[in-house]
């Protein structure tokens, strides 16, 4: 027969290997009140993956250095030539130009698309669904082309006969037909980002605006934008780079940007690589500048959740202010 | 102030609202004189936060008409018929009627001060200065002048509170609305919550207050009305009902939170 309260007790008798009693109390004491003198533990695992990680890029830069095809003296030449610098300007004016495009839509379609008639909301609903599934390619091919099934683009007073036209050609310019694909494909992202920094919003923050008095817009305008903000912010920072980096895109349609003018410039002196790796460069080093502005940003943005009280700003006389009610 | 005396200054009659299949509100009628506080109890989900955002037009009622101050909230009579207000006139209609909320609603991004002025300054087109001014002394006479300029994170339940009622007191309104404004508090800081309340009413602040709080009702409320199921079930001078309810539901109800 099997006494089971005996083999309970055999196993909490036993030890798990390597345990070991604590010394007594008195000497635990003596151990704590000495200042820490701990053996640290070793861990070998992570050295090895250090060497191996630095073995790594030292054998990557010592290959790409010693690569003579790669044309380093190119990159050299080409990094602070005119034609580049031009095409990054180009780039930058077509990000910024897109960008502010995107977010001034993005907030027109998220206000529209919020309100109780469904027409609206389901216009708005159609537009992103439009505009954020076809690829942005797709939509740079198109507003290029788009001569070809408007071969004359006109702007008139309805129901009359006044109109000033144009050749679709003349009017879409590589430059504007990138701005439109590349701002109305972004304000699909942007109207959703919208519509979550305002959902974001407890309803009550508008509420109280109302209850002092504000219309909806001094609400909407004082109280619950500013809010959405810290919500909107750090995502549209991702977009903007996301952005940079599609705007490459409207090479197919030889727009003036950096990548165009990179293979613009190899198509001449064969320097493919050197000239890849000069534009990679520019943006790497925009993109980096984007990611310390958007941090600073976010930081004023959230003072009030980091700073908590601007204690340094109360005056003398409110603090020596009785803390208990005394209306 | 009511343009005539005995005209009450709060006058709801019939007032009906269903969100989707429940209905809210079943045809409440209730006066509130100028410098009555008013206690409005009864269960949860009785209907008594949506009496009060309707009587404010935070919700529109279905049916049923508010007044303050004489004037109908919402609506304009033109040529016998309703028409609906315009923004500008529900919010100078609302700038008058102060409102205290279960949640505090405090604007997160503004501090304490801030909060306080921006009512002023928007809606009551004060000065910045001089609404800065008398915001502080309502933050001191609430007991907050020494935290000013801290944001509503970093406040406590009770001084949150506190500023929301500074905040409501800014506009010089005609009555203040106060929708639970202990529930969402911890019980130490209920006091200093009730102290302010008191202290207001004791200045002849008419109120109209929805509460749990039976003991403040029955020190401070003039009346002291029992909502259930969306109706008034039974209301009167507050010792009264307290005393000798009349009906068994406000008996029942008494008997089980005293």
């Amino acid at each position: 027969m099997l006494d089971v309260r005996r083999v309970a007790s055999a196993f909490a008798r036993q030890q798990p290997p390597g345990s070991q009693a604590a010394p007594p109390h008195s000497e635990l004491a003596k151990l704590a009140s000495r200042p820490p003198d701990v053996q640290r533990r070793h861990h070998p695992g992570r050295w090895v993956a250090t060497a191996g990680v630095l073995g790594f890029l030292a054998w990557l830069a010592k290959t790409l250095a010693a690569n003579q095809l790669i044309g380093w003296h190119a990159v050299g030449r080409f990094m602070f030539s005119p034609a580049i610098l031009h095409g990054l300007l180009g780039t930058l004016e077509l990000t910024g130009v897109s960008m502010v495009l995107a977010i001034v839509l993005g907030f027109i379609l998220a206000a529209l698309g919020a309100s109780p008639n469904p027409v609206l909301s389901w216009f708005v609903r159609g537009y992103v669904w439009v505009f954020r599934g076809v690829p942005l390619i797709v939509q740079i091919l198109a507003w290029y082309n788009l001569a070809l099934v408007f071969p004359v683009l006109a702007i008139g007073v309805p129901f009359s006969s006044w109109h000033v036209q144009g050749s679709t050609n003349a009017v879409i310019t590589p430059f504007l037909a990138s701005i439109l694909a590349l701002g109305l494909h972004e304000a699909a992202y942007m109207t959703e980002i919208v519509r979550a920094g305002l959902v974001a919003v407890p309803a009550g923050q508008a509420e109280a605006a109302l209850s002092v008095g504000l219309t909806r817009r001094q609400a909407l305008r004082a109280v619950v934008l500013p809010q959405t903000l810290r919500v909107i912010v750090p995502p549209t920072g991702n977009q903007l780079v996301g952005l940079l980096k599609a705007s490459a895109l409207v090479s197919v349609i030889g727009g003036v940007e950096l990548l165009t003018t990179a293979q613009r410039i190899y198509s001449v002196n064969f320097e493919v690589m050197a000239l890849l790796i000069v534009a990679s460069v520019w943006y790497l080093l925009v993109i980096s500048v984007l990611t310390v502005g958007q941090h600073f940003l976010e930081r004023r943005l959230n003072r009030d959740k980091i700073g908590g009280d601007r204690a340094a700003a109360d005056t003398p006389d409110a603090g020596a202010a009785s803390q208990e009610p005394q209306l | 102030m009511s343009p005539a005396t005995g005209q009450p200054m709060v006058d709801v009659l019939g007032l009906r609202k269903s969100f989707g299949r429940t209905e809210v509100l079943r045809g409440v009628d209730l006066q509130v004189h100028a410098g009555e506080v008013m206690c409005v109890v009864g269960p949860s989900g009785s209907g008594k936060s949506t009496l009060l955002r309707t009587i404010n037009w935070l919700e529109a009622p279905d049916a049923g008409l508010v007044t303050v101050g004489g004037e109908i909230i919402g609506y304009e009579l033109r040529r016998g018929r309703l028409r609906e207000r315009r923004d500008q006139e529900v919010a100078r209609q609302r700038s008058r009627i102060g409102m205290v909320f279960q949640h505090f609603n405090l604007f997160a991004n503004r501090t304490a001060l801030q909060n306080v002025t921006l009512g002023p300054v928007r809606a009551r087109r004060v000065s910045p200065v001089q609404a800065e001014q008398e915001a502080r002394d309502l933050l001191v006479q609430v007991g907050l002048g020494h935290r000013l300029h801290a944001y509503p994170g970093s406040l406590s339940g009770g001084e949150q509170q506190r500023v929301g009622i500074a905040r409501a007191l800014a506009m010089k309104p005609d009555l203040i609305l106060f929708d639970e404004p202990t529930s969402a508090l911890d019980p130490e800081r209920v006091g200093e919550v009730l102290d302010v309340m008191r202290s207001l009413a004791g200045g002849g602040m008419t109120m109209l207050v929805v509460t749990h709080e039976l003991g403040f009702a029955r020190e401070v409320a003039d009346t002291l009305v029992f909502f259930d199921e969306g109706k008034v079930v039974e209301q009167g001078p507050c010792r009264d009902v307290i005393a000798r309810p009349a009906h068994p539901r406000t008996r029942e109800f008494l008997a089980r939170v005293l």
